[in-house]
């Protein structure tokens, strides 16, 4: 669509999300968005100390990142500020663009959000008084979900960002993750450009017929998304047949090899102790404590 | 060798819905041979490729591709002999980079790695596309996805290279490269188009289809040049042998 008529569709435009969403004024974000995947690959190609590593001892450091943060109590919060290391450290060295990855976690935010945005209105204990201020117990494990969240996603992207989604499957595959999962996980991967494409075109074909008024309803958005999941059977249908014209029975074949080699294993144990050690002893109270001693 | 052959008896194929898509095709293709099928939108082309590479079985009639006849237990052998060319790339390249798409066949028919990179390697190198072996292939252009389409095909060294619409959105100079890179090729061709003009360039052999029958089947030159046939079946003579459009001379 030209530019000169977004503010006529804008005007016009029903109230509500979805129409909004497909909007066709919102091309120009979608087509951003759909280039900012490919960022991810660009980033995964890259050649530092992170990326040379072993796609398996990154995913399994990120792991037990996760399952190590994910364990602490609901209303913890000083005890995780150390855990941001992992991700800070590893997005210095394999050179990350935080801000990039920061819109990311944005993104999705709002799913964490709603998990916990009834917390502070169900959970109305007192929990601190700071002065006249009084923190309910709801506000805090808010906050805190917030906190696990940015870390566990946070830590979830830079892996993506450092190993890419083939050296991701590729570990899993290794470690004995059942091939049907890796190999769906991969095609998804590479069909949603093909799908994104199509959505696309077809609520260009959509704006350029509906001058701003029509077609914009819910309706409409039924039948262009049926549409869409009909030309999707289609595809798989045919690439199926593709596949099997090449002789696939069923099971993707790999033909790369890894190799744990000498830099994975310390990576690997040094990040695990160092979680380990930051989840039974909270690194922030002790050096509030050692900063106070000094001090005073 | 004499036995690389396709061999349509009587081939017939109606859709669950009742559409009867072909019905009746006998022709037969022998090795080393560069046969279009020709014919309007609908006429039964897309029917009977899929038949070729064993996507549909005939519900009357046979078909023989080399030395197999095509059943369900023989597939694995006729997707060894057939190389099909997708019209659309985006379904046949699927792998996270042009060198996995590529030994992808290589992979599957269980040959041992150097094999494969071998295989690739040449591949690649026969359509050209050697710099792009690391790729992620959604990210190439219509001509590299198709040039590289067909070197996923080529690295299983098939005998019977089939193409579906290989000119479709492409660009002319795109396209000639295409037909310079097809026309260098010893394997037996069999391609379904629209583009006269390629057929023209390519096929010595072609076979017109209308309405699910075989309309004619013969030397290219003399179909192209048979105006009443080609009115019928919805074509028209290539653009090379019409009259010039400016002193109106053939």
């Amino acid at each position: 669509m030209s530019a000169c008529s977004h503010a006529a569709v804008r005007r016009r435009r029903p109230k509500g999300p979805w129409p909004q969403l497909l909007c066709g004024c919102r091309e120009d974000q979608m087509n951003k968005r759909i280039a900012q995947i490919g960022l991810m690959d660009q980033l995964a190609s890259q050649n530092t100390p992170v990326h040379r590593l072993d796609p398996r001892a990154k995913l399994l450091t990120t792991l037990v990142f996760i399952a190590t943060v994910a364990s602490f109590g609901r209303y913890e919060i000083s005890g995780l500020v150390p855990f941001f290391l992992y991700p800070v450290t590893v997005i210095v060295v394999g050179r990350v663009p935080a801000l990039y990855l920061v819109r990311k976690i944005v993104l999705v935010a709002p799913f964490a959000i709603l998990i916990g945005a009834l917390n502070p209105v169900l959970d109305r204990t007192p929990f601190l008084t700071l002065g006249p201020m009084t923190l309910s117990g709801g506000w805090i494990s808010f906050v805190s979900i917030i906190i696990r969240f940015t870390l566990t996603v946070g830590a979830a992207l830079v892996l993506l960002a450092t190993t890419g989604i083939h050296g991701v499957c590729l570990a899993l595959d290794k470690l004995g993750c059942p091939r049907a999962f890796t190999v769906q996980l991969l095609f998804l991967y590479r069909y949603l450009y093909v799908l994104a494409d199509e959505g696309l075109r077809m609520v260009r074909a959509r704006a350029a017929r509906s001058f701003g008024r029509h077609g914009m309803g819910m309706q409409v958005y039924g039948y262009l998304l049926g549409h869409l999941l009909m030309r999707t059977l289609d595809r798989a249908q045919r690439i199926h047949s593709a596949m099997n014209s090449r002789g696939f029975s069923g099971q993707v074949r790999s033909m790369q090899s890894l190799r744990f080699g000498a830099a994975d294993w310390p990576f690997m144990a040094g990040w695990s102790l160092l979680f380990f050690i930051m989840r039974i002893h909270n690194v922030s109270h002790l050096l509030g404590a050692l900063l106070t001693e000094v001090v005073l | 060798m004499s036995h690389h052959i396709i061999e349509a008896k009587d081939l017939s194929y109606t859709y669950p819905d009742g559409t009867q898509a072909i019905r009746g095709l006998s022709f037969l293709i022998t090795h080393g041979e560069s046969v279009a099928i020709v014919g309007e939108n609908g006429a039964g082309k897309s029917t009977l490729l899929l038949h070729l590479n064993g996507y549909l079985m005939p519900t009357a009639g046979s078909l023989r591709v080399g030395d197999f006849p095509l059943t369900r237990e023989t597939l694995a052998e006729v997707h060894r002999t057939v190389g099909m060319v997708f019209q659309d790339p985006d379904d046949q390249l699927f792998m996270p980079t042009v060198f996995h798409d590529v030994a992808f066949g290589p992979v599957n028919l269980g040959f041992p790695s150097e094999e494969v990179e071998k295989r690739v390697a040449e591949a690649l190198e026969t359509v050209g596309m050697v710099h792009l072996k690391e790729r992620p292939p959604y990210r190439l252009s219509a001509g590299e996805k198709r040039a590289v389409a067909i070197a996923a095909v080529l690295s299983m060294s098939p005998n019977i290279l089939v193409m579906d619409e290989p000119s479709s959105n492409l660009d002319p100079k795109s396209r000639r490269r295409l037909i310079e890179l097809l026309g260098g090729f010893e394997h037996t061709k069999i391609i379904a188009t629209h583009d006269l003009d390629l057929v023209a360039d390519l096929c010595e052999r072609t076979l017109v289809i209308h309405e699910g029958s075989i309309a004619a089947d013969g030397a290219t030159m003399d179909i192209l040049k048979d105006e009443d046939l080609l009115t019928r079946c919805s074509l028209e003579r290539p653009l090379r042998l019409q009259a010039c459009p400016v002193c109106g001379t053939r």
